[in-house]
């Protein structure tokens, strides 16, 4: 039995998780961490993503790429009012976004390959074995292309994409089978950069959705922005700078913003610091927890509507929900889990780790689909009505919003004038009676043989598989023969040109996987000097003088290693780090530091329970 | 017709799209199975979907007898149960369970299922025309006359006030009208069921058939007209 991982591909951060005895578990890399940001910068060394990216938002904002996710499946014209918040140039090809790093355009399923790559190295790492298969989430509002979008990607990534699951039921799973909960519960999800609400009855380990609603564009991100303009126009108004023009300084504002709206999520005050350009000085302020929710409170409001939509959608009033469970980074925001108590009129259940959950789920998904599970069952639904475009420009639902997937429609198609061959057809997603107002998926045209008017009779078949992905097949009625159709996606990128992205992926590979294990050997090493000298600072009496005398020599060789040149520079997956000649125990030092700082730490708490703080 | 003796029930499994398994050839004799080679079997396009979930032609059913069945069929047909299996399998356990889940959401609204069996036991649903009740055709025109006032008065006016009261009065007989259609539908339901359960196939019974089953059709085609009417009203005023 291949071994198929659970993989989280969010906004803001990436999980990997598996199976261990029965139970999911997220990956962590070597230094403990499970959260991968959703980074990707190109360097002078190559492409590099995770935690090392991220530092080189504010040092080369125009070639580090962040929330890739808010474009995957859409056109320029999708994004246009956000165009200025993005320090990296856009641009689109064939209905595609494609992102301008140094030399190259990438289309967002390369950028988030890279992510997916990322995960995937570290699982194999970590487990010791290699990964060809996953289940990867996707917010549970997002539609076909989106969704397409997200299959491509992990495709490029080399991985066989075994399933699409929905992120609130993929929580589901995890809280389901943790809790073994009987009832109706609400999964509000509100993520970096989207939001989702689910409405699932669980009963005897089937977890069948009723509802399903949400915003793929509306998330944490919405929030800093608006921390962000506030900034923007007191540094304007008190230094007479328009930050703006300052993508780093910019991206540093919005990790502040980001930063501070986590620290008022326990803190009821914070100050903001900002550095500002041309060694002007510093912006400083107080922001208190009433300013960041009076700023935010409208754009939290807007996750409601979905709620309400969704109860409705399921024929349930909120007092029919037993259980609320929270997912996503941005309902640790006391105002957010308000909103929710208020609505639902009951305390939401958050013991679960909302950045953890959705990979956690994942991993159960990808058991049930190795045959590991067998007594839970997820009955998910698609989230968008489909249909195409009939005459007057107006949109025929085939298949409404809600329905249990797999689900199915035929439809019957014939000519209208003598000698007819083809029928063009135009698939929608959305709920609005007109074309223009929803979403176009794709076009095709049915090949149809030269009859008279009206005696073609071409059964079309849409079908939504578990993946919330729409296939569509042909039958002439007559002849019972089926057609193969080429569908062309709006918003997607065409088969062949992901077969040549998955082509160039593996050409590159080899050259960024060098470059990127140099950088990030360099940054490990770099964080490990910094902790560990750190700990010595800070609590060096409480070992002896020979153990200190020994770290501190594994430390100057750690620092000569880093920044050698040319050099054998060999990391190796068991966490040391080799030299040309001599072996820096660095596992041992870094076991040593965290050893220390445990025992600090538990030192602290003695203190504190003592005195009562 | 639906004209089965308690003698020879319908039978309660589906029934299989070929009476040869796909894959072995050998004559199925499983329910969803072939008894042979454990390959699973393709729902046949012909079964309707009160067979498909195994429950005869009824219009009052056990929503909760309706739902336990669907999810057992649903662990037998879901797609996450045949991911380790062969693509022809996979391709099978996918058109089986949408044809299962159009046959659960079908039967489980009783608007839906009545529509549903009204199209398998007298012709094409699509006869159902959306038509007003005769006695509250004048009613209906005028209530048309006011929901145009009232879209075009000014808001916040007195008469938008007073056409909204209105409206809202109507709204509020319609939906009394539409609960009334709905318990009268439910007693149209429980007398058919008693008819087919008593299986007769005598002409007495024949005529009896035919005038429940236009009588189920009217009122189904007098609620859904209804049921559009209350809904336009609320989009308006809400």
């Amino acid at each position: 039995m291949t071994r198929i991982v659970g993989i989280d591909l969010g906004t803001t951060n990436s999980l990997v998780a598996y199976m261990k005895d029965g139970q999911p578990c997220v990956v962590p890399d070597r230094n403990g961490r499970t959260m991968v940001p959703s980074v990707v910068a190109l360097t002078d060394n190559g492409l590099i993503v995770g935690d090392s990216a991220k530092e080189h938002l504010t040092r080369n904002p125009e070639r580090t790429v962040y929330s890739v996710k808010r474009f995957m499946g859409k056109g320029l014209a999708d994004v246009q009012n956000e165009l200025a918040y993005f320090p990296y140039t856009l641009t689109e090809t064939g209905g595609v976004i494609r992102i301008q790093l140094g030399e190259k355009r990438y289309s967002p399923p390369q950028i988030s390959a890279m992510i997916l790559k990322e995960l995937k190295r570290r699982a194999e790492a970590y487990l010791g074995e290699s990964i060809g298969k996953a289940v990867i989430t996707v917010p549970a509002y997002f539609n076909d292309s989106q969704r397409q979008a997200t299959k491509d990607a992990g495709l490029i990534a080399g991985l066989e994409v075994l399933r699409i699951i929905n992120e609130p039921t993929a929580a589901s799973l995890a809280y389901g089978l943790q809790k073994r909960t009987q009832g109706t519960i609400a999964v509000y999800d509100f993520g970096g950069g989207t939001f989702d609400i689910s409405i699932l009855k669980l009963k005897d380990g089937i977890f069948e959705v009723l509802a399903t609603n949400g915003d793929t564009h509306l998330g944490g991100d919405d929030l800093d922005r608006l921390l962000v303009d506030l900034f923007i126009g007191q540094i304007q108004e008190q230094h007479g700078i328009n930050l703006s023009e300052y993508s780093d300084h910019m991206q540093a504002a919005r990790l502040e913003a980001e930063r501070a709206k986590v620290r008022l999520s326990d803190d009821l005050k914070t100050t903001i610091t900002i550095e500002l350009p041309d060694d002007k000085g510093h912006f400083t302020r107080e922001l208190t927890r009433d300013q960041l929710e009076s700023l935010t409170i409208r754009v939290i409001e807007r996750t409601l509507a979905p709620c309400r939509t969704a109860l409705k959608d399921a024929g349930l009033t909120s007092t029919d929900i037993d259980e609320v469970v929270l997912v996503g980074g941005s309902t640790r925001m006391p105002l957010v889990r308000q909103s929710v108590e208020a609505l639902f009129g009951k305390a939401p259940h958050c013991h679960l780790n909302p950045d953890e959950v959705v990979a956690l789920g994942a991993a159960v998904q990808a058991d049930i689909l190795s045959g590991g599970t067998t007594d839970m069952l997820l009955l998910d639904v698609t989230p968008l009505s489909l249909g195409i475009e009939t005459m007057g420009g107006v949109m025929s639902s085939l298949i409404r919003r809600n329905t249990t997937i797999p689900a199915s429609a035929k439809e019957l198609f014939t000519t209208y004038v003598d000698g007819q061959t083809g029928v063009d057809i135009h698939i929608l997603q959305g709920e609005r009676e007109l074309v223009k107002d929803n979403r176009s998926l794709a076009r095709f045209r049915l090949k149809v043989p030269p009859l008279p008017a009206g005696v073609p009779r071409i059964e079309v078949t849409f079908l939504i598989d578990a993946n919330g992905i729409l296939n569509v097949t042909a039958t002439d009625m007559r002849t019972g023969q089926s057609q193969s159709i080429e569908v062309k996606p709006s918003y997607g990128l065409a088969d062949a040109e992901v077969e040549r992205m998955i082509e160039d992926s593996f050409k590159f590979a080899a050259d960024d996987v060098s470059a990127r294990k140099l950088i990030e050997a360099r940054l490990d090493a770099e964080a490990l000097l910094k902790t560990t000298e750190k700990s010595l600072a800070e609590a060096g009496d409480l070992i002896t003088a020979d153990e200190a005398e020994g770290i501190r020599n594994a430390l100057s060789q750690l620092a000569t290693a880093k920044d050698g040149h040319g050099s054998p520079y060999h990391p190796c997956a068991d966490g040391r780090t080799r030299t040309g000649r001599k072996t820096v125990e660095r596992g041992d030092a870094e076991r040593f530091a965290q050893e220390k700082s445990a025992r600090e730490e538990s030192h602290r708490s003695h203190v504190k329970r003592a005195y009562g703080i | 017709m639906d004209q089965h003796t308690p003698e020879s029930p319908r039978p309660r499994g589906l029934q299989m799209a070929r009476s040869m398994c796909w894959h072995c050839q050998s004559a199925v004799t499983g329910e969803y199975f072939c008894e042979r080679c454990v390959k699973v079997q393709p729902v046949s396009k012909e079964t309707d979907y009160f067979t498909c979930l195994g429950f005869p032609r009824r219009l009052t059913l056990d929503p909760k007898k309706l739902e336990a069945k669907f999810y057992e069929l649903s662990r037998t047909f879901h797609p996450d149960f045949y991911q380790t299996k062969s693509p022809a399998e996979q391709t099978i356990s996918l058109g089986n369970a949408a044809v299962l889940n159009t046959a659960y959401r079908t039967l489980r609204d009783p608007i839906q299922r009545a529509e549903y069996l009204l199209g398998l036991e007298a012709g094409s649903v699509k006869d159902i025309r959306t038509s007003p009740p005769a006695d509250l055709f004048e009613e209906i025109l005028e209530l048309q006359d006011t929901l145009e006032e009232y879209r075009s008065s000014e808001r916040d006016s007195q008469d938008s006030h007073k056409l909204r009261t209105a409206l809202e009065a109507e709204q509020r007989t319609l939906e009394q009208r539409k609960q009334e259609m709905e318990a009268q539908l439910q007693q149209l339901f429980t007398e058919w069921d008693r008819l087919q359960d008593r299986g007769e196939a005598t002409s007495q019974t024949r005529v009896e058939r035919d005038r429940l089953l236009k009588q189920i059709r009217d009122l189904l085609s007098n609620r859904t007209y209804i049921t559009s009417i209350v809904n336009d009203l609320a989009t308006t005023i809400a």
